[in-house]
């Protein structure tokens, strides 16, 4: 025991004075930390894993990533922490999920905006879906909506939590459809929304993509519609809810990618925004994220600069009269 | 029938390696303060990325058998439970190490964790189609409930004083509110960036209980320089079978509340222990002895959480839904092989599943083996000087904290937490309610305001919460739990006066 104290203050020693090292020209020259602000075992924490697990290659970075688990208050926590505490010096790296992290800066209570982080490129986009119980009277988002005009408030749907891409969607469902809906955001996440619905304990329910196909896959739920601008190809058999007549684009659907914290030396992000999506189209990536059943959606640094644009606008637009 | 057909595949070469690997590995991270099954299961996920999915499950499997019950080697010899599934097993375990009945302590504590881990996997290999449709009669209201029904169990978990420790229940239950709400947003007494996410179960419970015992062994270390040297009693492993099936009670208690509470998706095992130990000490005749290093304390505690391991795994095989956390991170380990849980998957992948379920039914063998070995030796722990064991105990409890989410926020929470519990413990209040109040009061929180918004929108609060005979039971229960306790109270007050007239 002793001996493993002793150990571990050495590595505790080392590895502040490599942290005091300067200068970027042959960066990275060591492991690369990557904060989620998602507990381990959930999907983006099991992604991210993914995702930069071949970040050693010589070709990649040359350097592993480590993830760092920072979890709490629906990803604030980790947040808060990587727009003011954490060192922009490159080493620390964050995963973000849009629209979560605007949705919460526009709420207000956290600091950090979009202004606080510089993206480098994003893996995934996981879009919200309608749910209903495998033997729900409802076949289609017409039934569910022509419900919930004849019951005011009265229909219940489950979601991950409040300012979360399933509350999104089922904000954008209420305007476009013009109809009052129960939103029963979860304490358990998307997980326990899903067991809602499974169980009946609501009527309907929002759920990401990829656990909605699991989920179909035991049989356990029907899926109405998909809240995104095309059909996804584990479902195309699903209609998007503009097929099904409903004004709904892809606000809502969960982006996951990576980002730093503002005042990243320019080199680094440069240097970071060329490698890394070039790390996502690995092709052992790219099988393992498919028998995970996790739709990836590769977009470099400008892409992902103008989607965190758009999303600020839209999503103060639909926050507003919240 | 067709888990022994696959029982072979545990047992070749590699396989049978790995679940030496994870059984021992699992006993020494479960047994390090702040690791709990959870986290330890994810630490092992990365690994099984380059093994076989048969290997990389059996792995799993038996990392998290053996992280449950590693986690009563902290509590008992160091009063620092590893999960919230151990904090029943320091009320007497701990106890029983100081009398220098540390070995006696750990083998009880491996023994009942065995004998209740088979029968909740028998359980599980067994049941798991009637039980899946169990899991999902609970909803919010059901939950609700439930969670009433842990509350109760605070007034009497304390042995001194009823009113005290529903105090230090009440205590617990602020405390859970502090953080973000989930459910309606609003941020509640968050005065310093490191309660943003709430208080984190782990670094709370370290710190409630292992604090106030460093503060008091750095007190009486300077007292009594000569402090009496606590010799540990060996204790024969046959004696401690015989111990056990001499107190079937608590080990029936212990295994049944824990196979039915580790069922309940969400619940689990963070509860299963105290209520156990609740339970058993109500139903014995000798339940003034809990509390005091009485070994049916430690039996009903162990058995309990190590029999909720087979059974939380029902909802994720069956309806693949994850019901605790630790699920939740072995879901990730099934997916990651391209795995989907459901109802085919023991029809589609029975060369996977059957040897997970295997490897747990093993485990449990091991485990109980590999920790009878090292309980007379680890015991002497007891006998380190006691300025010595103050200073590993709170390095170790600085570690852990930190160790949760890499957060000196944790470390302040721990550290302010165990110094008020140093105060309260000397007017007489103790840890457990406290920590039951933390663990129960999001739960009842939660379900409470969920149920009240699925009852506003459909038929109103007072149906919503008071039909159906589960809920009936449930407040049945918790009406006999609350009445029992009260006559128990007014029984010890005339005890005391007569023991007053008669002196």
């Amino acid at each position: 025991m002793k001996k493993w104290i002793a150990g571990a203050v050495i590595a505790l020693t080392a590895m502040t004075g490599t942290a005091m090292a300067e200068g970027h020209g042959d960066y990275p020259e060591r492991p690369i930390m990557m904060m989620v602000s998602y507990g381990a075992g959930g999907a983006t924490d099991f992604q991210a894993r993914i995702v930069t697990m071949t970040a050693g290659n010589e070709d990649a970075l040359n350097m592993p990533v480590a993830i760092l688990n920072k979890s709490g208050a629906g990803g604030r926590v980790g947040w808060n922490w990587l727009a003011t505490q954490a060192d922009a010096d490159g080493y620390t790296l964050g995963a973000y999920n849009v629209p979560h992290f605007i949705a919460q800066s526009i709420e207000g209570g956290v600091s950090y905006s979009t202004d606080s982080f510089e993206p480098i490129a994003n893996w995934g986009a996981d879009p919200a879906v309608f749910v209903v119980g495998a033997d729900s009277e409802f076949n289609s988002m017409e039934d569910v909506i022509a419900y919930a005009t004849a019951n005011p408030g009265g229909l219940t749907f489950s979601g991950a939590g409040l300012f979360v891409g399933h509350h999104i969607a089922a904000l954008q469902l209420e305007k476009a459809a013009g109809v009052q809906l129960a939103y029963i955001p979860n304490n358990a996440g998307g997980a326990g929304a899903m067991r809602a619905v499974i169980a009946g304990e609501v009527l309907g329910g929002v759920n990401n993509l990829s656990d909605a196909f699991r989920a179909r896959e035991a049989g356990t739920v029907k899926i109405l519609g998909v809240f995104d601008v095309e059909r996804n190809s584990f479902i195309d058999d699903v209609p998007t809810m503009m097929e099904q007549g409903y004004e709904i684009d892809n606000a809502s659907v969960n982006y996951r990618g990576v980002m730093v914290p503002a005042g990243t030396p320019q080199p680094i992000i440069d240097h970071l925004a060329a490698i890394v999506p070039t790390m996502f189209e690995n092709g052992r990536v790219a099988s393992r994220m498919e028998a995970g059943g996790s739709p990836m959606h590769i977009m470099n640094r400008d892409e992902v600069l103008e989607m965190w644009a758009q999303r600020q606008v839209t999503l103060e637009a639909l926050l507003a009269d919240l | 029938m067709e888990f022994l057909f696959y029982m072979g595949d545990v047992f070749t070469p590699i396989n049978f390696g790995l679940l030496l690997l994870g059984t021992i590995g699992g006993l020494i991270l479960g047994a390090t303060p702040g690791l709990s099954p959870t986290m330890t299961v994810a630490l092992m996920i990365p690994f099984t990325f380059k093994l076989e999915p048969q290997q990389g499950l059996i792995l799993l499997g038996a990392a998290y058998t053996s992280t449950v019950a590693g986690g009563a080697v902290s509590a008992i010899l160091l009063k620092i439970p590893g999960a919230p599934a151990n904090i029943a097993t320091t009320l007497d375990g701990h106890t029983m190490a100081q009398n220098g009945q540390g070995a006696k302590a750990l083998q009880l504590s491996f023994i009942a964790s065995a004998i209740g881990g088979l029968f909740g996997v028998f359980l599980l290999i067994f049941l798991t189609p009637v039980l899946a449709t169990w899991a999902l009669a609970f909803g919010p209201s059901e939950l609700f409930w439930l969670a009433i029904l842990g509350v109760t169990v605070i007034g009497t978990l304390d042995s001194s004083s009823v009113v005290k420790g529903l105090l230090s229940g009440c205590i617990g239950l602020w405390l859970a509110t502090i953080g973000f709400d989930d459910i309606m947003g609003a941020q509640r007494f968050i005065f310093h960036p490191a309660l943003g996410g709430g208080i984190n179960v782990i670094p709370a419970l370290i710190g409630l209980f292992a604090i106030p015992q460093v503060i008091s062994m750095f007190a009486k270390g300077r007292a009594n320089v000569d402090a009496e040297i606590i010799t540990v009693q060996r204790h024969p492993i046959g004696a401690a079978f015989r111990e056990i099936f001499n107190r079937k009670r608590a080990l029936g208690i212990g295994t049944a509340v824990g196979s039915i509470i580790g069922l309940i998706p969400g619940v689990g095992g963070q509860i299963a222990g105290l209520v156990a130990y609740d339970q058993s000490k109500k139903m014995s005749p000798e339940a003034d002895k809990f509390g005091t290093g009485h070994p049916e304390g430690v039996i009903a505690a162990e058995s309990a959480n190590n029999a909720m391991v087979g059974p939380s795994l029902v909802p994720l095989l069956t309806l693949s839904i994850p019901g605790s956390p630790t699920a939740a991170v072995l879901l990730g380990g099934l997916l990651i092989h391209g795995i989907f849980p459901g109802p085919a998957l023991f029809t589609q992948y029975p060369q996977v599943v059957w040897p997970f379920i295997n490897s747990m039914l093993i485990g449990q063998i091991l485990m109980c083996v590999f920790g009878l070995m090292i309980a007379g030796w680890a015991a002497n722990v007891a006998r380190v000087p006691r300025a010595v064991m103050a200073a590993v105990v709170l390095g170790l409890a600085v570690f852990g904290s930190y160790s949760v989410q890499n957060s000196m926020g944790d470390v302040y929470v721990m550290a302010s937490l165990g110094l008020a519990m140093h105060f309260l413990e000397r007017f007489g209040f103790s840890a457990a309610p406290l920590v039951l109040g933390l663990i129960l009061g999001p739960i009842a929180e939660a379900n409470f305001m969920q149920g009240a918004m699925i009852a506003n929108a459909t038929v109103g609060q007072m149906t919503y919460f008071f039909t159906g005979w589960l809920n009936w039971l449930l407040i049945v229960i918790v009406i006999a739990s609350i009445s029992y306790s009260v006559w128990m109270e007014l029984r010890q007050r005339r005890y005391t006066t007569k023991e007053d007239a008669s002196a």
